[in-house]
């Protein structure tokens, strides 16, 4: 028995009008969840090949958001076999935009509809006879090609903050689920008791690390919205004066005393090809001022969420102790970065054998000057334009990809959310660990489908990679 | 020279735990059969540590004797320690382990394959296997001695190209002193086998009457005995001996940490790989920096010697340092060493060679089992030796061979890890490796399997009649308790109190209580006043069946998902270069493993979602051409 799945089918999600496409047997039972015509007609009473004009409503079966009106369209109505699938099949237009277009699609699925795989639709037209063979060799080509691509992009710079913060959730569950096959498959040794306790603590942040990420998910990471690009440097280094350079303005107080940025500060700045959602941030830099304290843990913060990272160096002054600790921890991430060596108005003291040392931890370096002359600025912004958008990737991909990709991930993620709170519960009704362990793995496995791990293996990797056990 | 001798249906070579129970059920599924040992006195040797069970590998034990198998019987004659491990964290892994006695072990299995009717044991070294238009033909003996056959299983465990390593010094030989197997390795490799080196260790034995045993925490078997045969009667069994838990300490470290150049390991003349789950002393100290001690146990080697074996310190350091460390705990002051740690390297064949039957893909009737196919461990050897045997058994008598999928058993889980993924290290059956492990419980293990060692001819009619019984009296059980009502009282709310459960406020059924994880089914008998007495084999499984039945259930579901990929047969000829949209990635590794179906095929690691798309498409595509085929040569 098959399942009903939908997608987005056109191929721009900007402009126009955008299609989601519903195929399965429960096709029109869904789509008449979100969507209500205007002549009051039920959709399934509908013809093939007929038309109908109404409201799309947010609806789903819980009705939690409670059923607003998301917008007006068209639903086509296309019954088996007479549908590109050959399946009963529903085509709802409605206005383009990334959030209308995402936000139905999303009442679709909540509605009890499952998101399609890449090359999905095609693969059940092929599967039920519509496709010739010759046609179906190039599906499984096209499918192949999809699937890589749409990996790369959830791990590229447009989601790539969201697929570290469910990659680090995955590590967290991982860690839980090593120690209890630890811990239970080597009884006899030296390997630390875990009680369904500990087990139901470390549960319990991940699912509301979870939650947290799937209520944010609306603020997220769309291109539209800007890469969350964070600047980070050593006190008086002059990020202060490369976000007013970016910007425009005179956002944050420039002077030479160290510390004088203590919060964030954010501006969206339109480079051109790329949007940077900005923030500035208090350098690095070890102090016991409180106040600027609070500010330096904001900023360490805002790198284990950004997207990109611009980090500052200072030409005319020796590598410090602290710039040290900045590539450090800079390349314990996986962030993509853009080193800037600022002031080259002025006389250069950074010896070559650090820069060296700069460009071997940044493979993009830029060499500006953020505070110079009109024509120093307008050069510096546009090398930032270029070197921003080849390390991200623009040309390469499609913000609707990027937005599939957030999709998809955030569908895992909620499927793992309510897998964890089956764990939880397990866990709550005093079940034994043979239990909790099996209904953890689960979790894993939703977020392992992201990546294509196969769960055990990851799990008998980890314990021998952690745990000293074996006679 | 060479001279023909007596014909066979098979060959079995090796007298080790897979060529055991190999020979047993080939001989007892009417095939002809003949054991070749290297010496009739190492037969069921345990050349490791003096025991048998343990987390999973009891589970394949359990296993193996519902299968119809001869280790559970075995291990339960011999035991002189038995313990349930993990009795705290739930049934599916609830796991037995017992000390065997070495020696009589030996004498015991020996004795079985000397009494079994169709069974006949030679003391020789195989040597080569005949292959003729792919097909096993004929074994030949360094003797000379040609012996025509029509299957062959290769069970050669740690004697096959055997090399031990104590320090600097090593040499050929297998392991107490049994000389290797030196030309057999040849005959595979030119057979199309894809040989390798793989490398395990063993700790020092020494003498009873050198350890203040005072030093030690002692540790006790267990006072209820679970055997490990469904057949075998629970009453009368005892533990005879004690063990004892022990430690290292940074004394100890620091004589490895001084002499870890000698080590043959870390001194680089050794380069096979290793177990990861079986690490030497020297590894975990190297690895593990940070552990001020690690734990170890003092094991009785059996009732007639004053042999004991150390289990977690095998070593291959030489034997001047072996001594100076283990000197180092206390109570081990005046340790006598009787025999000495070592490493020992071995030949053995990658597994994604083999079929899920275990015979392999490129000659027909050669069948591998044990450490040959790259596991480690008794229990794992044995239970592939099993299979082994069967199938090697039911083709000769021309019957469809047995694959036990994932979902059937630990037995069926390892082999599908082993010729789907691979192994790159001695392979450790764990309860993680099992996705289905809520189903695959020891305690279960007969319902599980018994009907199917029944239909292949390994489970006699009683045993059979006797299984059908005990499901039977579970189903009326459960049933019942689902129907009697228990009504709130003063007693009842006690237990419930103090079993710190919610209280009743109105009646229920039995069965709801049964389903609370904090009640047993035995303690509830005072509320149940028509409950009919049954075995505890019986009440057990209607306990388990009842208070887990949501997540038996849902993993049910998952069995019923996989069996359905299962069923979607992959075509033998099947070129995986000529299929558009695989990755090559994937293309590899399909073309290595050629699994026999999709559900396999999704297991392989580097095989995604979107390959097993393509594959599917394929498959489709495949099928309208053949009954397009079909349709042609019909007109």
């Amino acid at each position: 028995m098959k399942d009903t799945i939908a997608a987005i089918a056109t191929p721009s999600a900007v402009g126009g009008i955008s299609v989601i496409r519903i195929s399965g047997p429960e096709a029109l039972t869904i789509a008449g969840r979100v969507f209500s015509t205007f002549s009051g007609k039920p959709l399934d009473s509908l013809k093939g090949y007929t038309c109908a004009y109404g409201q799309i409503i947010s609806g789903g079966e819980t009705g939690e958001a409670g059923e607003n009106a998301i917008d007006d369209g068209v639903a086509s109505v296309f019954r088996a076999p007479r549908s590109y699938t050959g399946e009963d099949t529903i085509e709802i237009s409605c206005h383009g935009g990334l959030f209308v277009t995402r936000e139905v699609l999303r009442a679709v699925l909540r509605s009890g509809a499952r998101l399609a795989e890449p090359g999905e639709f095609t693969k059940r037209a092929f599967l039920n006879g519509k496709l010739s063979l010759t046609q179906a060799e190039a599906v499984a080509d096209l499918i192949g090609a999809v699937s890589e691509k749409s990996l790369r992009t959830a791990k590229s710079a447009l989601s790539g903050a969201l697929y570290r913060r469910i990659r680090s959730i995955t590590d967290d569950l991982l860690a839980v689920s090593a120690h209890l096959a630890a811990y239970i498959d080597y009884p006899e040794e030296d390997v630390d008791e875990l009680t369904e306790k500990d087990v139901e603590a470390i549960v319990e942040k991940s699912l509301g690390d979870l939650n947290q990420l799937l209520a944010g998910f609306d603020r997220g990471q769309l291109i539209k919205e800007g890469v969350d690009t964070v600047i980070v440097g050593k006190p008086n280094v002059g990020k202060s004066t490369l976000m007013n350079l970016l910007s425009g303005r005179a956002r944050s107080i420039v002077t030479n005393i160290p510390g004088t940025t203590r919060d964030v500060v954010e501006e969206t700045v339109n480079l051109g090809d790329v949007v940077l959602r900005l923030a500035d941030t208090a350098g690095i830099r070890d102090t016991d001022n409180p106040v600027e304290k609070i500010g330096v843990d904001i900023a360490l913060e805002r790198l284990t969420t950004a997207s990109l990272a611009l980090v500052v160096f200072d030409l005319s002054e020796p590598l410090s102790e602290d710039d040290d600790r900045i590539i450090s921890r800079l390349s314990e991430e996986t962030l993509p970065a853009v080193a800037i060596l600022n002031k080259t108005d002025l006389p250069q003291s950074l010896s070559e054998s650090d820069l060296e040392k700069i460009r071997a931890a940044f493979p993009h370096t830029l060499l500006l000057s953020a505070g110079g002359s009109d024509k120093a600025q307008q050069q510096a912004l546009s090398a930032l334009n270029s070197e921003i958008s080849s390390l991200l990737e623009l040309s390469d991909i499609h913000p609707e990809d990027a937005m599939l990709a957030n999709e998809r991930q955030r569908e895992a993620a909620a499927e793992a959310a309510s897998r964890l709170s089956e764990v939880l519960s397990t866990i709550r009704s005093g079940y034994t660990l043979d239990a909790v362990d099996v209904a953890l793995e689960s979790a894993l496995s939703a977020l392992f489908a992201l990546t294509g791990e196969k769960v055990s293996d990851t799990v008998v990797n980890e314990v021998f990679e952690k745990f000293c056990v074996g006679k | 020279m060479s001279y023909q001798l007596e014909s066979y249906d098979i060959a079995v070579v090796g007298g080790g735990h897979a060529g055991i129970e190999a020979a047993m059920a080939a001989a007892r599924l009417g095939a002809k059969t003949v054991l070749f040992t290297l010496t009739l006195d190492a037969i069921a040797n345990l050349p490791c540590n003096p025991s048998i069970g343990g987390t999973a590998k009891g589970h394949l034990v359990r296993e193996i004797d519902a299968l119809g198998g001869v280790m559970g019987i075995a291990a339960d004659h011999c035991f002189i320690q038995s313990r349930m491990l993990n009795k705290g964290k739930g049934p599916a892994v609830h796991s037995l382990r017992v000390q065997a006695d070495r020696s009589r072990y030996h004498i015991y299995m020996k004795k079985l394959l000397e009494s079994q009717e169709n069974l006949f044991i030679r003391q020789a070294e195989v040597t080569g296997v005949r292959v003729e238009e792919g097909r096993v033909t004929a074994v030949e003996t360094k003797l000379g001695a040609v012996y025509p056959v029509k299957a062959c299983v290769i069970a050669t465990g740690t004697y096959l190209g055997g090399m031990i390593h104590v320090g600097e010094v090593s040499y050929s030989s297998g392991p107490d002193g049994v000389a290797a197997a030196e030309k057999l390795t040849e005959s595979l490799r030119a057979a199309g086998l894809h040989l390798r080196r793989f490398k395990t260790g063993t700790p020092a034995r020494v003498h009873r009457r050198s350890i203040d045993f005072s030093r030690f925490e002692r540790q006790e078997g267990d006072d209820e005995i679970v055997p490990f045969s469904f057949t075998t009667d629970p009453a009368g069994l005892k533990n005879e001996v004690p063990c004892y838990i022990a430690y290292t300490n940074p004394a100890t470290h620091q004589v490895i940490i001084d002499n870890i150049d000698r080590s043959p390991i870390y001194g680089g003349r050794i380069h096979a790989v290793g177990p990861r789950y079986c690490p030497s002393l020297e590894d975990k100290v190297m690895r593990f920096s940070d552990k001020p001690r690690h734990q170890f146990f003092i094991e009785p080697m059996g009732l007639d010697t004053d042999e004991i074996y150390l289990q977690g310190l095998s070593s291959s350091l030489p034997e001047d340092v072996q001594s100076a460390f283990l000197r180092t705990i206390p109570g081990f002051e005046h340790l006598e060493i009787m025999r000495s740690a070592y490493a020992i390297e071995y030949d053995c064949v990658d597994p994604l060679d083999l079929r899920a039957t275990l015979e392999t893909k490129a000659v027909s009737g050669l069948y591998g089992a044990g450490q040959f196919n790259g596991t480690s461990g008794y229990e794992e050897a044995a239970a592939q030796g099993l299979i082994a045997g069967i199938n090697a058994a039911l083709k000769v008598t021309g019957r469809e061979p047995l694959i036990l999928d994932r979902s059937t058993s630990y037995i069926g889980t390892l082999i599908d890890d082993l010729v789907t993924k691979g192994c790159s290290d001695p392979y450790r059956m764990m309860t993680s490796r099992s996705e289905f492990r809520l189903v695959l419980r020891q305690d279960n293990a007969d319902e599980r399997l018994t009907p199917i060692g029944y239909r292949i001819g390994l489970i006699d009619e009683s045993r059979y009649q006797s299984l059908l019984h005990k499901l039977d009296q579970i189903k009326s059980e459960r049933a019942r308790i689902e129907k009697v009502n228990v009504a709130p009282s003063e007693a009842l709310a006690r237990l419930l109190e103090e079993k710190e459960t919610e209280p009743l406020h109105t009646g229920c059924k039995l069965a709801d209580l049964v389903r609370r994880p904090q009640l047993g089914y035995n303690e509830l008998a005072p509320f149940d006043p028509d409950r009919p007495s049954l075995p505890a084999a019986v009440t057990e499984q209607v306990e388990i069946q009842t208070k887990y039945e949501g997540y038996i259930h849902k993993q049910m579901l998952e069995v019923a998902e996989m069996r359905r990929l299962e069923e979607k047969k992959l075509p033998a000829e099947i070129d995986y270069s000529g299929i558009d949209g695989l990755r090559l990635e994937a293309r590899e590794k399909l073309e290595r493993v050629r699994p026999e179906n999709i559900g396999q095929a999704s297991r392989i690691s580097g095989v995604n979602p979107a390959d097993i798309s393509a594959l599917l498409i394929y498959l489709e595509v495949w099928q309208h051409e053949q009954a397009a085929d079909k349709g042609e040569t019909d007109d």
